[in-house]
């Protein structure tokens, strides 16, 4: 693995660009701490372990007395030898020495249960009542304390109010990285650059389409530039706002941008005059912006403290689109925001320095239905896809990641690893793996949702057909 | 059951444990779930309702082995019988019940007859039958479909029909054992332990 500070040509189209010589984006750092797999008790070691129900003890005793004897017995007289072999034959039922059974099987097999039938016992003695399908899961599963993976990310903007990485369903992850964007594939981990910019950057901020196919870079000069991934080409450039253009979010092929200007434009990437939606509600930069999986309810986050909730229907080209909600109760700029992938209309947002709280919102009502102080300032948050359990990303002192048990939001693991603060996170299509972005100039791979096989449904089958390649990450080392 | 009370002949016994083999292997089938509960009926025996296997194959399968180890039973050939269960896909070994048997050779040469009460003997076989409903409660769950077999283990120089053959003990790796109780009618006295694969609960 390449170290840290390493003299190489950054994998680039256009050579050799702006001094990179010291450091290799994207590259494997030195080696952290090798993850300790939790141990398997049981599986077998090298010790010989008898079998008694397979031994013949008397047998094994009267073999290993039998060099004895020999050595011991003047007189090897016949008579002597005829009468051990014959008490022998009777007591240990061995003649010369060999077993006398036979051990038989009938020729012909009993016939198989009916195709299909599941061992009904697993009905009717697992400890699931509910499900019964599944064998009962274990309470707790081991969360890796360590990164999976290290690598390096030169250049990566510590500014709270950006938002520079960004995982793909095809599995591939986009960081900006001063004014370069970069494209990981956790596949084949294989680094590609998509795009420079040199007065329109730095680029602040970076969105897949959801199709994985297009990705959306909003840049310093107030713009958006639309690349296709596959043949590295920019496909048009959205104006609109007037300042630097800090959060994302696609629905469809509605694109939702917000700015420093304070604005929130909507854009159909589709049609030429792309404006389709204006929200002005905000007084500060618009650092927070997630579209409800239904895509039905848009979040916002600013540098107000404030958090609005906008409905998709009420967007319209004609004058400013109303909010649906206008919630104040954070008191510190909100960047994290995460709508709940299992239960329809809970959002989690976390506040900066001086809020420190994460805080979980009923979006038809508007009302706040919990709210944790978490001692940190929390710039991301990510809800895990199998369990109920959110990930929450801190900055001072600890920079660490915090999981927790939805709802009861207890603390389940905590993750460091980065010495400053943890700015962005994403998570893979499979939903094992996060991948952290911090301050430090690393980007780290936690395995904190779980693996493939601690969960209770055959994942192992979708994940195999997902690709998702995290897996085969764990065998490099 | 045993033909005349308290008398207990070779043949007798041989029946009585023969006849318990085959109730107890039908009764692992059921408990351990090898086929649906569907094609097993109840009878009433040992003063008890146990199940069996309607099945046509596998009730055909289970009387034509047991009427052979009854023929070894009373040439005081048979030395142990195991139920095998494994795997289908894997072929592994998930479970062996083990049933030794001891014969009382005087009985076998000789044609002595010993006593026991019918009681006492029934009573012994329904708490092995008992014993064998109640171990679902530490075997492991089997997890995939499997089969049974059953093997004998007799003496070299009994008689085979060619309808067997030899085979591997079919011993399993790293075993738990569990002893279960023992019938005796004094001509043949039967230990039943179960060895189970270990799963260990990761």
């Amino acid at each position: 693995m390449a170290t840290a500070k390493v003299f190489c040509k950054t994998p680039s189209k256009s050579g050799g660009k702006v001094g990179k010589w010291e450091r290799c984006p994207l590259k494997d750092c030195i080696s952290p701490e090798p993850v300790v797999k939790s141990k398997t008790p049981g599986r077998p070691s090298d010790r010989f372990i008898t079998d008694r129900s397979a031994m013949d003890f008397n047998i094994a005793s009267f073999r290993l007395g039998m060099k004895e004897n020999s050595f011991t017995d003047a007189v090897h007289s016949p008579s002597k030898e005829e009468y051990k072999k014959q008490l022998a034959e009777n007591l240990l039922n061995v003649e010369n020495g060999q077993k006398q059974t036979r051990i038989l099987a009938f020729k012909s097999k009993p016939p198989p249960p009916p195709e299909g039938f599941d061992n009904g016992r697993k009905l009717l003695y697992s400890q699931n009542l509910a499900g019964g399908q599944t064998k009962p899961r274990k309470m707790f599963r081991h969360i890796p304390q360590a990164a999976e993976r290290t690598l390096d990310a030169p250049d990566l903007l510590d500014d709270y109010y950006l938002n520079l990485l960004d995982w793909s369903v095809n599995n591939i992850l986009a960081v900006a990285l001063g004014s370069t964007v970069y494209l990981w594939d956790a596949t084949t981990s294989s680094i590609e650059e998509l795009l420079t910019v040199d007065e329109e950057g730095p680029a602040t901020s970076i969105s897949w389409a959801p199709d994985g196919k297009y990705i959306a870079v909003g840049l310093n000069n107030a713009t958006v530039q639309l690349w296709d991934s596959q043949s590295l080409r920019l496909l048009r450039t959205l104006r609109g706002h007037s300042a630097r253009v800090g959060s994302l979010a696609w629905n469809g092929p509605t694109l939702t941008t917000g700015g420093r200007d304070t604005l929130i434009l909507n854009h159909d990437v589709r049609i030429r005059e792309h404006v389709i939606g204006r929200m002005e509600d905000h007084e500060q930069e618009v650092c927070g912006l997630k579209w409800s999986p239904s895509g039905q309810q848009l979040a916002s986050g600013g540098n107000d403290n404030l958090l609005h909730l906008w409905d998709a229907a009420a967007a319209s080209s004609q004058g400013p689109t109303p909010y649906l909600h206008r919630l104040d109760d954070h008191q510190a700029a909100v960047k994290a925001l995460a709508w709940c992938p299992f239960q329809s209309n809970l959002l989690a947002s976390g506040g900066g320095t001086a809020d420190r709280c994460i805080k979980f919102w009923n979006t038809h009502t508007g009302s706040c239905v919990n709210s944790i102080d978490t001692n940190s300032q929390v710039c991301a948050l990510q809800w895990s896809k199998h369990e109920k359990e959110i990930l929450s990303s801190h900055g001072f002192s600890q920079n660490q990641l915090c999981l927790w048990k939805y709802p009861s939001m207890v603390k389940m693991a905590e993750l460091t690893g980065h010495t400053s603060r943890v700015l962005h996170l994403a998570q893979s299509p499979d939903g094992y793996t996060v991948a952290s972005a911090a301050g430090d100039e690393t980007l780290r791979f936690w395995q904190v949702f779980g693996t493939p096989e601690t969960t209770k449904t055959t994942i192992k089958a979708k994940s195999k057909n997902m690709g998702s390649a995290l897996n085969s990450l764990n065998r490099i080392r | 059951m045993g033909t005349a009370r308290d008398v207990i002949t070779l043949k007798g016994s041989a029946a009585i444990v023969s006849e318990f083999l085959c109730y107890a292997v039908n009764s692992i089938l059921f408990q351990r779930g090898i086929y649906p509960s569907e094609e097993f009926s109840r009878v009433k025996k040992y003063g008890m309702t146990l199940l069996i296997c309607q099945q046509e194959n596998v009730k055909a399968f289970i009387e034509t082995i047991t009427a052979q180890l009854s023929n070894w039973l009373e040439a005081g050939n048979l030395e142990r019988a195991v139920l095998v269960i494994a795997s289908i896909s894997t072929k592994e070994v998930l479970e062996r019940w083990n049933f030794t048997i001891e014969t009382d050779t005087d009985a076998v040469h000789k044609g002595v007859t010993k006593e026991k009460s019918d009681k006492e003997i029934m009573n012994d076989i329904q708490a092995i039958m008992r014993q064998i409903a109640s171990s679902v409660t530490f075997l492991p769950n089997l997890e995939e479909a499997c089969t049974f077999d059953l093997l004998a283990y007799t003496s070299v120089d009994s008689k085979v029909p060619p309808t067997w053959g030899d085979s591997d003990a079919r011993l399993i790796h790293n075993p738990q054992i569990v002893k279960l109780r023992s019938v005796d009618t004094k001509v043949h006295q039967v230990e039943a332990l179960v060895a189970y694969k270990f799963n260990e609960e990761v």
